[in-house]
């Protein structure tokens, strides 16, 4: 079958349901889910799938499944939790995926808040979960769960296979049960409500309709020209939107395969195993899989170790123009090839990306050594912008356009807009109906005329690509009035090996000034090497030596900063190195490790002073909590250093 | 949660006055107790109580001077550890027994030698009925790799795992033999909180799954009182203490081995 990424025209396909019909219907045994049993791969065709879709639909409704319901869908990926989110919807009823590691506060507010009367649960530990829940939730009426592992003593429930059963007696008596109620379904309808991870306040349900999802699913398969057959390992949480679009409604749309990981401690094995064509990952996987690399390389013997070194090196300068199409010198050409079969060859089979056609990152900013590591590599590896609210895609990088500091350009029929605070906004057919049962969050969040607030500050830059500086509420400005964002330039600073942790300074001042927390790691290691001897963090940190890394990569900075005319006034001009590092514990991070920036101005007022007074050191003393509990008071001179501003070359006036 | 509370009619093994010594040592003194089909039976008690003798007579490794077991309705005095294993009884060691060179995979296949029928000469060639029977009893250790969740270190060698999950392939191995009886010698020793709960959690399946009675000795109070059904108590190879746990636990001479009595 190759109907795929084209229209493949509108009206009767346009729900779920009916588009896994017309599968059924035209490629029966064409591939559709893959999961491990046993240790072997099992295929399931889009015949199989359907089938087991319309048992469970058809014991659904015998339950009392009806249209409107909501349908708790809690667990790993799983194919028969995805089928299961098929045959709700083939009753006109609306899944709502939970994230599987929710606590049972968490999932109880989504129960109660959606009002859902039946869930399906994975295994014993949801079901566990549900049956708390139930005790003060009583709308929650019907359990169902998948795995019957541990569940002998649970006889009030139902299991998948059960329900099943009963909906093969009823279809028996009432062919047409499910049938008639998929005839019923409109593109307009609820097809999904995911919860919005709040990071104020309750999480948000965001109703998306088919018409959402069907479009995201087409606009993100045409951009990067998705097709049938194409291969996705589905191992981040099915309550995530972007789950929902790559491995359920493109899944349906374009006839991906979707293969489920066999637990979430194999995925890298079963990466391997099949290959995928299509994949996603977070930047902090794509980090942890460098990580492992290095580290086993620097075991490796000398051979491979210089090998490793010098095809990288090479990789690093022709692999991302190769994948750009920008021409590159015979002689490159043959070394990217002999790397090819000595180094990145067998490096993305060990990884799994050996026939990625198409990868992409998105949720936080991703340094570009890690994002350049797999384009060297010959890895397709893109950043994306998206939100639950507008069904993921609001910009990708295009083939041929990829560059590590935007997000890329926006997909078809998305407009883009920038509010005069610098705020990003979009419209699209994706954007989503509304938030369940909070009109107010739902008017702040969208206008009347459709756009919807991302909360991002970004601006269009000339290329016509779209980059986001930092969270809008962030952002500020300096006296002059150029626009200071603190984590645009904290995280250029982060992610040089040698820094760990920045904080920036500017809103209401005259110039851009930092901290500087060193990684302790890292710069030890420097310092060894330089012989650059230290006793302690404080002394290592405090060297002159340091200083002088630590300027050098703030100038490089600088210079990237000038090479932007936005952002070019608001260069560091004075930083200091922190005599220790920020913790949790002293309340400096938060637990996730975001830098609490109020806090720390104030802990750290005279340092902060001093960075504005034009003194050349200045003396702190914090109150500390060790691992252990016990208290105690850290004091010291730090040094300020100024940095000269980079003076662009180019048509500044 | 104070023990569980269940009824088991039949008796699986019973031992009867059993005394073991090494040369002056008594390490057992005129023991008796039963199991009983289907339960999880502890044996407790403190260092050097003879409680890791008393699993080695059971299972035919050492061979008690007086008394004997009753197994599944025959009434012997001694039995051989094979003889023990092909009457369905398997076992875990306190000490990890594993082939360490060998992956977890192949670590709980020699679990399944047992049922393997055909012979050398097929083996060697892998064709016809050996491979059949490869294949079946393949089936049968990723059942046991899927319900003890070690899909993930299949192919790793048994050696460079951490010891929580040796203990994990460990029990897997008994398990493939498809036991009625199993004995775990300290399942949980050395296990932080998190390890410990997940395997009274496979113990528990195991027992309810399957059906498998099993005989375990620990040292973790709080684990013995909450999964087991009956407790023996040993002390000093005399023992001091049986019954359903909250009996045990009130029991003097328990908490005076346990705790020591003030004089």
């Amino acid at each position: 079958m190759t109907t795929g990424t084209a229209d493949s025209g509108t009206g009767a396909r346009d729900t779920f349901p009916k588009l896994l019909a017309e599968r059924a219907r035209t490629g029966a045994d064409q591939p559709a889910y893959r999961e491990k049993e046993l240790g072997i791969w099992q295929t399931y065709g889009w015949g199989h799938v359907a089938a087991q879709v319309r048992l469970l639909a058809a014991g659904l409704a015998d339950l009392g499944f009806r249209r409107g319901d909501r349908l708790i869908v809690v667990g790993d990926n799983r194919p028969r939790l995805y089928w299961s989110m098929c045959a709700a919807q083939s009753l006109g009823g609306v899944p709502v995926p939970v994230y599987q590691d929710s606590v049972a506060d968490e999932l109880a507010y989504v129960v109660e808040h959606g009002g859902a009367r039946f869930a399906l649960a994975e295994n014993q530990e949801q079901v566990d979960k549900l049956l708390a829940i139930q005790k003060k939730v009583p709308s929650l009426e019907i359990i169902i769960y998948d795995d019957p592992r541990g569940m002998r003593h649970y006889d009030q429930l139902q299991s998948y296979a059960e329900v099943q059963e009963r909906g093969a007696r009823l279809l028996a008596a009432a062919p047409d049960t499910v049938s008639a109620e998929v005839a019923k379904g409109h593109g307009s309808d609820d097809a999904i409500m995911l919860y919005t991870s709040g990071t104020t306040g309750r999480p948000k349900g965001a109703i998306l309709s088919y018409d959402n999802l069907i479009w995201a699913a087409r606009a993100g398969a045409s951009f990067d020209g998705l097709r049938a057959g194409d291969e996705l390992l589905s191992y981040l949480p099915m309550a995530w939107v972007g789950d929902h679009i790559f491995s359920y409604a493109q899944g349906y749309v374009v006839g991906l395969v979707v293969n489920c990981p066999e637990s979430a401690a194999t995925v890298m094995t079963d990466l391997r195993e099949i290959g995928p064509t299509y994949y996603f990952a977070p930047p902090r996987v794509l980090e942890n899989l460098i990580t492992q690399v290095t580290i086993r390389m620097e075991d490796a013997g000398f051979l491979k170790r210089r090998m490793f070194q010098f095809f990288m090196t090479v990789a690093r300068r022709v692999g991302p123009a190769r994948l750009d199409g920008r021409p590159v010198s015979p002689v490159d050409r043959l070394l990217y090839a002999l790397g090819n079969l000595v180094i990145y060859g067998p490096l993305k089979n060990t990884l799994g990306m050996s026939r990625v056609r198409v990868a992409y990152t998105a949720g936080e900013a991703v340094g570009p050594e890690i994002f350049n590591f797999y384009r060297a590599l010959g890895v397709n590896m893109k950043q994306l912008y998206g939100q639950t609210e507008a069904s993921v895609f609001v910009t990708i990088h295009p083939n041929g356009e990829v560059y590590p500091d935007t997000v890329g350009k926006p997909v078809s029929e998305v407009e883009l807009r920038i509010a005069d605070s610098g705020e990003v906004l979009y419209r699209s057919p994706g954007v989503f109906k509304e938030y369940f049962k909070n009109p107010e969050a739902t008017n702040d969040a969208k206008t009347a005329d459709g756009w919807v607030h991302t909360g991002d500050a970004g601006y269009l830059d000339e290329r016509g690509h779209l980059r986001i500086i930092d969270r809008a509420k962030d952002v500020g400005k300096l006296n002059d009035g150029t626009l200071f964002a603190p984590k645009f330039i904290e995280n250029k600073l982060k992610f040089y090996p040698h820094i760990n942790e920045v904080v920036a300074f500017g809103h209401g001042r005259d110039y851009v000034a930092v901290f500087v927390n060193i990684d302790m790691i890292a710069v030890g290691d420097w310092a060894e090497r330089r012989n650059v001897s230290y006793a302690s963090y404080q002394e290592l940190a405090s060297r002159p030596e340091v200083y002088d890394l630590v300027q050098g990569e703030i100038e490089q900075v600088n210079r990237d900063l000038a090479a932007d005319p936005r952002m070019a006034g608001a260069q560091i001009r004075r930083f200091l190195i922190l005599h220790k590092a920020l913790e949790a514990d002293d309340g400096e991070l938060t637990r996730t490790n975001k830098v609490r920036r109020g806090f720390i101005a104030e802990r750290y007022k005279p340092l902060v002073d001093a960075l504005y007074d034009g003194s050349r050191a200045a003396h702190i003393k914090v109150d500390v909590t060790f691992e252990d509990g016990r208290k105690g008071a850290i004091e010291g001179d730090v040094t300020v250093r100024d940095v000269a501003p980079h003076v662009a070359l180019k048509k500044a006036s | 949660m104070a023990g569980r509370v269940r009824s088991f009619p039949d008796v699986l093994l019973s031992v009867e006055n059993i005394s073991l010594s090494f040369g002056g040592v008594k390490a057992l003194t005129d023991i008796s107790f039963d199991i009983a089909k289907g339960e999880v039976r502890a044996i407790i008690g403190p260092n050097g109580a003879g409680k890791s003798s008393m699993l080695n007579c059971i299972n035919g490794f050492y061979h008690p001077q007086q008394g004997a077991i009753t197994y599944k309705g025959v009434r012997r005095s001694q039995m051989k550890p094979h003889e023990a294993a092909e009457q369905g009884i398997a076992r875990t060691f306190q000490n990890i027994a594993l082939f360490r060179g060998m992956s977890t995979l192949d670590n709980i296949m020699t679990g399944r030698n047992l049922r393997m029928k055909t012979g050398l000469f097929w083996q060697a060639l892998h064709i016809g009925p050996a491979q059949r029977e490869e294949i079946e009893n393949r089936k049968a250790v990723e059942r046991i790799i899927d319900f003890l969740e070690i899909q993930h270190i299949r192919k790793a060698p048994v050696g460079q795992l951490p010891y929580g999950l040796q203990k994990r392939v460990e029990l897997g191995r008994a398990l493939a033999a498809e036991p009625e009886l199993l004995l775990l010698d300290e399942p949980m020793a050395g296990m932080n909180i998190e390890e410990k709960q997940d395997m009274c959690r496979f113990i528990l399946d195991v027992n309810d799954e399957f059906g498998t009675t099993i005989c375990l000795i620990e040292h973790d109070m709080g684990v013995v009182m909450d999964i087991s059904d009956r407790v023996v108590v040993l002390d000093y190879g005399r023992k001091i203490g049986d019954g359903v746990p909250d009996e045990v636990r009130n029991n003097e001479a328990v908490v005076a081995a346990y705790l020591g009595v003030s004089h």
